[in-house]
């Protein structure tokens, strides 16, 4: 199988920030705060990177949705070995709105603009941990999906995707074109070195609006409140595992 | 800006300035991203063993080939001789972030690139450059800087490692002394005089492989601080090498030696940058977790005011080390600003490092907390790579010529 390999990437408050809550309790503080692209993105690049240095594929095209910034995310991944980038301009309100739902309404339109034989992307971003883009891309495109993914290997048509899933690992067999999703253990994501940051200058990245893929952005969700979670509180001790039991059964646990 | 100026009359040294100027207030995206990287790769790789590679004075030798593979061993080196082919800003920002994760890394990392790539690059031969840059450039082999002596470091016109002809070959005498990267390198850069009358003009430049007949290596000196990468003399008895490996014209070892020495200054301020940030992060993280009467030390004034000086110091070092980098950049003279760089850099690691451990208290004491190795790493950047007093004289020097006009 040779083609056109579709990575999203997408760009999320760093893992290694402290997140606090606005306010106003309508979303968390993003303003000024370090960004960085998503981990499981990052996994996600690095798997159609090695790919294609193995020539099963022909071009990486990395995929961001988003505001101005979402470029430098394209160009993290432009550094790390993608062929080319495509900025899907989302901002203001329709940005704090995007959600899976709109973005895997926009990778599936952009694979059947791309002629896009495989999507990867992250098994879920850091920020809302939804966990859905993956599939819903795949159900749009009426493509089968190796979400979890551990192990990928392109085999003549088909892909065997070993799983991680919660009694231990899955494999199996899907045909092309198909969605991938990347778990931790896919790859370690290379640094971008310094040679492949100075080609990555002159590699491009393509404007797009939601609009010219004739995709709808309203959401069908609205945020309510935005907590933080509760403060820990500290233990209370017990003398025998009577009072333990007891004190599960009272409290509603058992 | 640029229409302004070209309204002005298009003063071409006017707009160049102030592109550099923009660049200080904020990075061009490469830089940007490979600042990032080098990050990244000091979080992940260098910060977690600094310790360890301190303790047992190990040469970092997996995470200088990872270096030369993320492509920071030979960066201003083009790309046709296997080197990144970026200039000195992103130098300087590599080797900031370097330092910050190990400040040992961080000097093995600079005198590849500074003062031994660095000559061969700007007075090497075409054959030169192939030989001994290429093999240089991906972390496999690391080079060195032979110009002090037991007899004379400041003092370095006094060379008295000698060279004679003989035949077809150059045989050089002598010792050197305080050589980084001595035992872990695979070629050195000599300096010996071979026409004594001439003085410092009879100081002529050679490039010797190592190990080669004719060159051992002192012990590895004991040292206080960047105890990860060796320091040791190199002693030459009757060391014969090639007329070929001559680098640049008889004589002028002396220019090559201070030309090479002035970009090493910006390696320098930027490895005592990278010391004096992690110091501020260390003592920062520290006075915001830290209790005393009641709160966070960190709410104290005293606390505040140290973390501030700290700061200022920092920045205005960086400023000044990116400043000279980018007059490098544009082929300006940066002799005054290099100097001023070293000096305000490697005097705010020792500030910074200092006041790390007086925020730390006794924790600043002990190896639980990386401060006490900030500081004792921090102490050479005054002194290698030309003293602060030197530093000063220079500075002076280059102040009474404008005046002089």
């Amino acid at each position: 199988m040779s083609g056109r390999v579709l990575v999203g990437v997408k760009r999320v408050i760093d893992y290694a920030v402290k997140i606090r809550v606005k306010p106003d309790h309508t979303g968390v503080v993003t303003d000024g705060v370090k960004h960085s692209m998503n981990p499981f993105c990052e996994i996600a690049v690095e798997e159609a990177v090695k790919l294609k240095e193995k020539k099963l594929i022909k071009e990486v095209v990395a995929v961001s949705c988003g505001p101005q910034q979402s470029q430098e995310t394209i160009r993290t991944a432009l550094a790390m070995g993608a062929d080319r980038g495509i900025h899907v301009e989302v901002s203001g309100k329709d940005y704090d709105s995007l959600g899976p739902l709109q973005v895997s309404k926009i990778l599936a339109a952009l694979a059947k603009k791309e002629e896009a034989q495989l999507i990867i992307l992250g098994k879920q971003a850091i920020d809302d941990d939804c966990n859905q883009t993956g599939q819903m891309t795949a159900a749009l495109l009426d493509w089968p999906q190796g979400t979890f993914a551990s192990e990928v290997s392109l085999e003549a048509e088909k892909i065997k995707v070993v799983r991680e899933i919660d009694g231990g690992l899955e494999t199996i067999k899907i045909n092309t074109p198909a969605v991938l999703t990347a778990d931790l253990r896919l790859n370690t994501p290379r640094y971008a070195t310094l040679p492949n940051i100075m080609k990555a200058k002159k590699k491009k990245i393509a404007n797009v609006k939601p609009a010219d893929l004739g995709v709808d952005l309203t959401s069908r969700l609205e945020v309510l409140r935005v907590d933080e979670p509760p403060q820990r509180e500290a233990g209370v001790k017990v003398e025998t595992v009577e009072d333990l039991v007891a004190k599960l059964k009272d409290t509603g646990k058992i | 800006m640029t229409v302004l100026l070209s309204a002005l009359g298009g003063c071409r040294i006017l707009r160049s300035g102030c592109r550099g100027l923009s660049q200080l207030a904020e990075l061009p995206e490469t830089h940007q991203l490979l600042r990032q990287t080098c990050r990244d790769y000091a979080d992940k790789e260098l910060i977690p063993v600094a310790a360890k590679l301190d303790k047992e004075h190990a040469y970092p030798a997996k995470q200088i080939k990872e270096l030369g593979s993320i492509g920071v061993m030979a960066i201003e080196v083009p790309e046709d001789l296997g080197g990144a082919g970026m200039d000195y800003l992103a130098y300087c920002l590599a080797l900031e972030e370097i330092s910050r994760g190990c400040a040992s890394t961080g000097v093995i990392v600079s005198v590849n690139n500074s003062l031994y790539v660095g000559p061969v690059l700007k007075f090497g031969t075409e054959e030169q450059k192939k030989r001994w840059i290429s093999p240089f450039t991906t972390g496999e082999k690391v080079g060195c800087f032979a110009l002090s002596e037991p007899g004379n470091g400041s003092d370095a016109g006094a060379a008295s490692t000698m060279a004679h002809q003989d035949g077809d070959h150059w045989v050089l005498n002598g010792t050197k002394a305080w050589i980084t990267n001595s035992w872990d390198a695979s070629a050195v850069i000599v300096f010996a005089t071979t026409d004594k009358k001439l003085k410092h003009k009879g100081i002529s430049a050679f490039l010797v492989p190592m190990p080669h007949s004719g060159l051992s290596l002192g012990k590895k000196e004991d040292k206080l601080g960047i105890r990860a990468s060796s320091t040791a003399n190199i002693i030459l008895e009757d060391c014969r090498i090639p007329l070929d490996n001559m680098l640049g014209s008889r004589g002028a070892g002396f220019k090559i030696a201070m030309q090479t020495l002035d970009s090493g200054r910006l390696g320098i301020a930027s490895q005592a940058l990278g010391i004096a940030q992690a110091s501020l992060d260390c003592a920062a993280d520290y006075a915001l977790k830290r209790t005393a009467f009641g709160a966070p030390i960190g709410k104290l004034q005293a606390i505040q005011f140290k973390l501030a000086d700290m700061a200022v110091a920092l920045e205005s070092a960086r400023l000044l080390t990116w400043k000279a980098a980018l007059l490098r950049d544009s082929k300006k003279p940066f002799t005054k600003e290099a100097a001023m760089a070293k000096l305000s850099a490697s005097e705010a690691a020792t500030f910074c490092s200092h006041q790390a451990i007086q925020i730390l208290g006794g924790m600043g004491y002990v190896t639980d907390m990386p401060a006490e190795r900030h500081y004792r790493d921090a102490r050479i950047t005054e002194i290698y790579e030309g003293t602060s007093e030197i530093q000063r004289l220079v500075i002076a020097g280059q102040i009474l010529k404008e005046y002089q006009l």
